[in-house]
């Protein structure tokens, strides 16, 4: 497989005297890959993303994408944030309005433009409530607003920083299958930072466990070897699927315990 | 083609949309009922004071007038804001409208340039060092000191009243201003950074739309101030004006006229304060408070 997204020996120290939070991070994702980062609070997983973003500058190593140096963000690398980060003063369709007129300012015409930007509201099923502005709607809608967002971007890897972590158990298993079904449809190239083991195995390709920081580093890698679609009901009695969610429940909790539990 | 309109938005929304909604007797009752519990607390209470006013002055050489004696000394005032009979004797109205015709030159002045000088020193870490010093010194001076200067310099006395409004007003603009321009959330600049939105356009669709909370909370103290200092000012300068009227007022000594004065002065500072932050919900969208 060649390496779409290539993270190269990344080390990370905040101030010179601290030791790093992330030391020699090298990771290799395929075009079309969905991979999940997985770890305990503090494992500078969220780092590794924001390194990748462009929104942090590595201490040491560096990012390629299609084999080129990435070292500041850009549209190519569409984030979607844990606190989805919607602008509060504008619609959530001048959300997304805002990030497609910047991105697609010469490529496409004005008309172009708007009826993307509904094609991909449409997509998370967020077109009835595009006029309303984000402190309107429920946390799982402005994630998805935060999800089209990034989309209408074409990124070629999307980013996404524990994007459910901040929703309740039944929204965040209908935001799982949304995403599943577009990564199905896009294929695009998708990194996800998370804390939630059935989430990693039930999206993922490959599951990138950290160890735990300070000098945090990739511990394991495992291959999720489902077939898709996956569906969640059926997942929950496959073997497989067993066997991977045991792997990563072992590595998390037996023999990379968070220290602050453990304490 | 009607027909179709009106089959395609349900039954009857076409002409609902046109027509007085019916207005249904229990609904009024309700409404009624909100509202007598939203303002019977007040009522009571200005009842209450009323009649402790009232029986507190009521009586042969007190030095302050009742309410009752306020409204026969008073009535023509209160009854009409808009005689004029001459000269400087003219209903509350004229008064009013004279002080908040200053307020509204000197305010916007100072909007404009508080708003301004907030972004640069908010935006700019040299303007900062340079200006801020300069600022947190000058703030501190009352309003009323900044009079004898300005008379100097304008030598007349609209202007300068005008000029110590806006040099009033103006520092709690910039100072809001700069804190809101310093602190947009890191979560906007990083939207800002991933779809490269730098430049004028990252000031006019982030900064500045980030601040207006910020901005709006300036402009609500700034316009407080004014109304705090144009009274004030009209005081010393004289002319038309609500100042000028309780001082006129003093010395003739109508103090019931000053008390109808007083009223009014904080209804209007009351209603510009709600004007200003009505303003600030409307543009900020509902995020200023």
């Amino acid at each position: 497989m060649t390496a779409f997204l290539e993270i190269s020996k990344v080390s990370m120290r905040f101030g010179a005297s601290a030791p790093p939070v992330l030391e020699d991070v090298t990771l290799n994702i395929g075009a079309g890959d969905y991979v999940s980062v997985i770890g305990h609070s503090g494992c500078g997983k969220s780092t590794l993303l924001n390194i990748v973003a462009g929104l942090l500058k590595a201490s040491v190593g560096g990012v390629l994408l299609e084999g080129t140096e990435v070292d500041e963000p850009g549209p190519d690398r569409a984030v979607v944030f844990q606190n989805h980060s919607l602008l509060p003063w504008l619609t959530c369709r001048e959300n997304v309005r805002l990030a497609v007129d910047q991105v697609f300012r010469k490529s496409k015409t004005r008309a172009e433009r708007a009826t993307w930007v509904d094609e991909n509201l449409a997509l998370v099923r967020m077109l009835h409530a595009a006029d309303k502005l984000p402190g309107e709607v429920s946390g799982g809608m402005k994630q998805r607003i935060g999800i089209a967002r990034a989309l209408a971007m074409q990124p070629k890897v999307l980013l996404l920083d524990e994007p459910f972590g901040a929703l309740d158990a039944l929204t965040r298993a209908h935001l799982q299958d949304q995403v599943m079904e577009i990564h199905a449809r896009l294929k695009t190239t998708v990194m996800m930072i998370t804390h939630d083991v059935d989430e990693a195995v039930l999206l993922s390709d490959r599951i990138v466990m950290m160890t735990n920081g300070p000098r945090a580093a990739i511990g394991e890698i495992l291959t999720v070897d489902l077939p898709r679609p996956r569906d969640r009901l059926g997942m929950a009695r496959d073997a497989g699927w067993l066997a991977a969610r045991a792997k990563v429940m072992e590595f998390l909790y037996a023999r990379h315990r968070n220290p602050a539990e453990a304490a | 083609m009607s027909m179709t309109l009106v089959r395609r938005d349900g039954a009857g929304s076409l002409f609902s949309r046109f027509v007085a909604p019916r207005i249904e007797p229990a609904a009024i009752a309700a409404w009624l009922g909100r509202t007598a519990v939203s303002i019977a607390p007040l009522a009571i209470m200005l009842i209450i004071l009323g009649g402790i006013w009232q029986i507190a002055t009521d009586r042969p050489g007190a030095t302050l007038p009742s309410p009752m004696k306020i409204w026969t000394d008073s009535r023509e005032l209160i009854l009409h804001p808009f005689y004029i009979r001459g000269g400087l004797d003219r209903g509350l109205g004229w008064h009013l409208l004279a002080s908040l015709q200053r307020v509204a030159f000197g305010f916007s002045l100072s909007a404009i340039a508080g708003i301004a000088l907030g972004l640069l020193v908010g935006t700019s870490p040299l303007a900062m060092r340079g200006l801020d010093p300069i600022f947190q010194v000058l703030r501190t001076v009352p309003p009323l000191a900044w009079l004898p200067l300005s008379l100097a310099g304008f030598r007349e006395a609209q202007p300068s009243a005008i000029f110590v409004i806006f040099i009033t007003a103006i520092w709690p603009v910039i100072i809001n201003t700069a804190v809101g321009v310093r602190n947009v959330p890191q979560d906007y600049r990083n939207v800002a950074a991933v779809i490269r939105l730098r430049g004028f356009g990252y000031f006019a669709r982030i900064l500045l739309p980030a601040a207006a909370p910020f901005i709006f909370t300036g402009l609500r103290i700034g316009i407080g101030l004014s109304w705090l200092a144009i009274v004030a000012a009209e005081m010393l300068i004289g002319g038309v004006g609500i100042g000028f009227f309780i001082w006129d007022a003093w010395n003739s000594s109508n103090i019931s006229d000053i008390v109808v004065a007083l009223i009014y002065v904080g209804l209007v500072g009351f209603a510009l304060d709600r004007m200003v932050a009505l303003a600030g919900r409307l543009i900020t969208r509902g995020t200023s408070a």
